[in-house]
């Protein structure tokens, strides 16, 4: 886009990257924030079918569709109140070192194959270092607000995010691994085709390590049952206690936004990316390098494919938000440091022996023939020359079962 | 106008540079005449983000990746512990004695002159040209650390296999190892004398109220646990 601006429109180089770096940022904050307003209502009509409620139901229209808004409404007017003993400078400062945290790691997420703020070839350990981050907004607010329970909810909450990277960083190695990239760009690519091909079914270990990563992201992004660091029967509302109106929703904010960045990472890293279960675009002869049109549109639907599959992740974690009872502090750890890292260390080294054997992955005869169809199905930059015709994938696409 | 313009477009990486430089040398500085252990905290996370930054605009995104993860992550880790060790009161604050300002000050005025002497004594702070042979990057140090020698070897050196750098590597970590060690046997012999004192205080008054008030203040960690 920056080329296109810079050769077609004449904008000078700075300009162009300006725009297109503002284009970028003002696409993720809409990601983030629309994101929120939906969740937030899809996150009180859950919570009230679960409890056999009906939820709201009267703001605008019959489903309460604009609850989230009234919502934001009412945190805008509301006072922003600080304690009296409060670190006045962290106390401001928290909400939005949370949120900046969590809206840095999109800047590495693809969307689809060319939507992405920026390509990097670390995207994984970019997207899994920056996340980590977000626990130091919470802790800054916990320490800041100068209340017991702010300061118990940072403290779970650090020794819980700490640990839990562990297991969180090894489930992320196995399609790293698999795939042979950090780059999230082609880990996704490499998936393409049925979705036999997804490193969720690649081999036994993989669907093993998929929902080991399933329970350490939720814990790491604090959801229930690993809500501790709010915990609202013990410690009112944990490290948010003080916080109300604005800067209260940025944290809000923060937590959806990692909600939905882990679930991404989780469909680019396990369950294809963009790619849909049935490669349909592939069936109809269109592939991601074939005419403008054409190729403008299915990335636009590998777009909502992904958006699509990070959103179920979302509800699955509203779903068990409301069917788990919270854990207790040590029984978080027991589950990171006695079953999840140790599972995922042992998955680990079962993908890379089933990788050393079967390097085709669960049916080498039939799901993926051999090296030359899957180097023309990754359209990569440099690869336009080694890409199959339609005709050529349409061949392919049926002598596959 | 457009003068203005030329020059920013010329040194648009400059800029960056400068502004992410700044940030850095800004709160590196903030580390220093901060006197609450947090907030320096905050401002060498900020500062190490800068530098993250400087990594980025280089284009060694896995440098500036490990930076954040490591650095940052670690500070953080810093942070928890400094201010669960320390924390007596609600706000913790180091007063530096003036003494302590005038040593560090001719510690760091010393490295500082150390560093410029060498940052000035390289030849050309430019890119090698056209059939220049490029000056030595990271990756032959990184191999020589596992232990593999892919740099040539200097004129004179008797042929044979070189040895690499992993032993001083492994005493080095062995030695941080250690370290780790002793801090958390330090952190630990701190909180061990709670629980003695709860039990002396258990069996001192046996009510059960009482007993669930002393557990309840034990450690902020296991709260929950005891409730």
């Amino acid at each position: 886009m920056a080329d296109f601006l810079i050769n077609s429109v004449g904008l000078p180089p700075w300009l162009a990257w300006t725009v297109v770096a503002g284009v970028a940022a003002f696409l993720i904050l809409n990601v983030i924030a629309g994101g929120a307003l939906v969740f937030i209502w899809a996150e009180r009509k859950i919570a009230a079918r679960i409890q056999d409620r009906l939820g709201p139901t009267r703001t605008g229209g019959r489903f309460g569709w604009l609850q989230s808004l009234a919502d934001g409404i009412k945190l805008l007017a509301k006072e922003d109140l600080m304690p009296e003993g409060a670190d006045g400078l962290l106390f401001r400062i928290a909400p939005y070192v949370s949120f900046c945290a969590s809206f840095c790691a999109f800047i590495a997420l693809p969307f689809a194959f060319d939507f992405v703020g920026q390509r990097l070839n670390v995207g994984v350990f970019f997207v899994v270092a920056v996340l980590g981050l977000e626990v130091f907004g919470v802790i800054l607010a916990g320490y800041a607000s100068a209340s017991k329970w702010s300061l118990f909810g940072a403290m779970r909450e650090a020794a819980q995010v700490v640990s839990y990277e562990v297991p969180l960083g090894m489930c992320v190695v196995v399609p790293v691994m698999l795939a042979g990239t950090m780059d999230l760009v082609t880990i996704a690519e490499k998936q393409a085709g049925w979705f036999t091909n997804w490193y969720l079914f690649h081999d036994p270990f993989t669907f093993v390590v998929f929902w080991v990563y399933v329970t350490c992201a939720v814990a790491s992004v604090n959801r229930a049952p690993f809500d501790l660091a709010e915990a609202e029967s013990e410690l009112v509302a944990g490290f948010h206690t003080e916080y109300s109106g604005l800067r209260w929703s940025f944290f809000f904010m923060a937590e959806y936004g990692s909600m939905f960045l882990v679930s991404a990472l989780a469909a680019v890293l396990f369950l294809g990316g963009w790619n849909g279960p049935i490669p349909v675009a592939k069936l109809l002869g269109l592939s991601a390098g074939t005419g403008d049109t054409a190729h403008y549109f299915v990335r636009l639907i590998g777009c909502g494919n992904l958006l699509l599959k990070a959103t179920l992740g979302v509800l699955v974690m509203m779903w068990i938000r409301w069917t788990l009872p919270r854990l207790r502090i040590d029984q978080v750890m027991t589950t990171c440091l006695k079953y999840c890292t140790p599972i995922a260390a042992a998955m680990f080294a079962g993908a890379m022996l089933w990788q050393l054997c079967l390097p085709g992955g669960i049916l080498p005869g039939l799901s993926r023939p051999a090296g030359e169809i899957r180097e023309g199905w990754i359209e990569g930059p440099g690869g336009a020359a080694s890409r199959p015709t339609p005709a050529a994938a349409r061949a392919v696409a049926e002598v596959r079962p | 106008m457009t003068g203005s313009l030329l020059v920013a477009a010329m040194n648009f990486h400059t800029l960056l540079f400068y502004l992410f430089a700044s940030l850095a040398c800004g709160f590196a500085v903030g580390v220093v005449v901060a006197d609450n252990v947090v907030r320096m905290a905050l401002y060498l996370v900020l500062s190490l983000g800068a530098t993250a930054g400087l990594f980025f605009l280089a284009g060694a995104e896995f440098i500036g990746a490990m930076q954040l993860m490591i650095y940052v992550g670690g500070t953080l880790v810093l942070l928890v512990f400094g201010v669960m060790l320390t924390a007596q009161a609600p706000f913790v604050s180091i007063k530096t004695s003036a003494s302590d300002r005038v040593l560090a000050g001719v510690v760091a005025a010393s490295l500082l002159a150390l560093l410029l002497q060498a940052a000035f004594s390289v030849e050309a702070w430019r890119r090698p040209g056209l059939g220049e042979v490029a000056p030595p990057a990271a990756t032959p140090i990184g191999t020589a650390l596992v232990g593999v020698r892919v740099d040539d070897p200097p004129p004179g050196t008797p042929p044979g296999v070189r040895s690499g750098y992993l032993l001083p590597f492994e005493i080095v970590s062995v030695h941080l190892l250690v370290v780790l060690v002793g801090a958390a046997y330090l952190a630990r012999a701190k909180r061990r004398r709670t629980p003695r004192a709860i039990e002396v205080a258990a069996s001192v008054a046996p009510p059960v109220d009482e007993r669930r008030r002393a557990g309840g203040s034990a450690s902020a960690l296991t709260a929950g646990g005891v409730r």
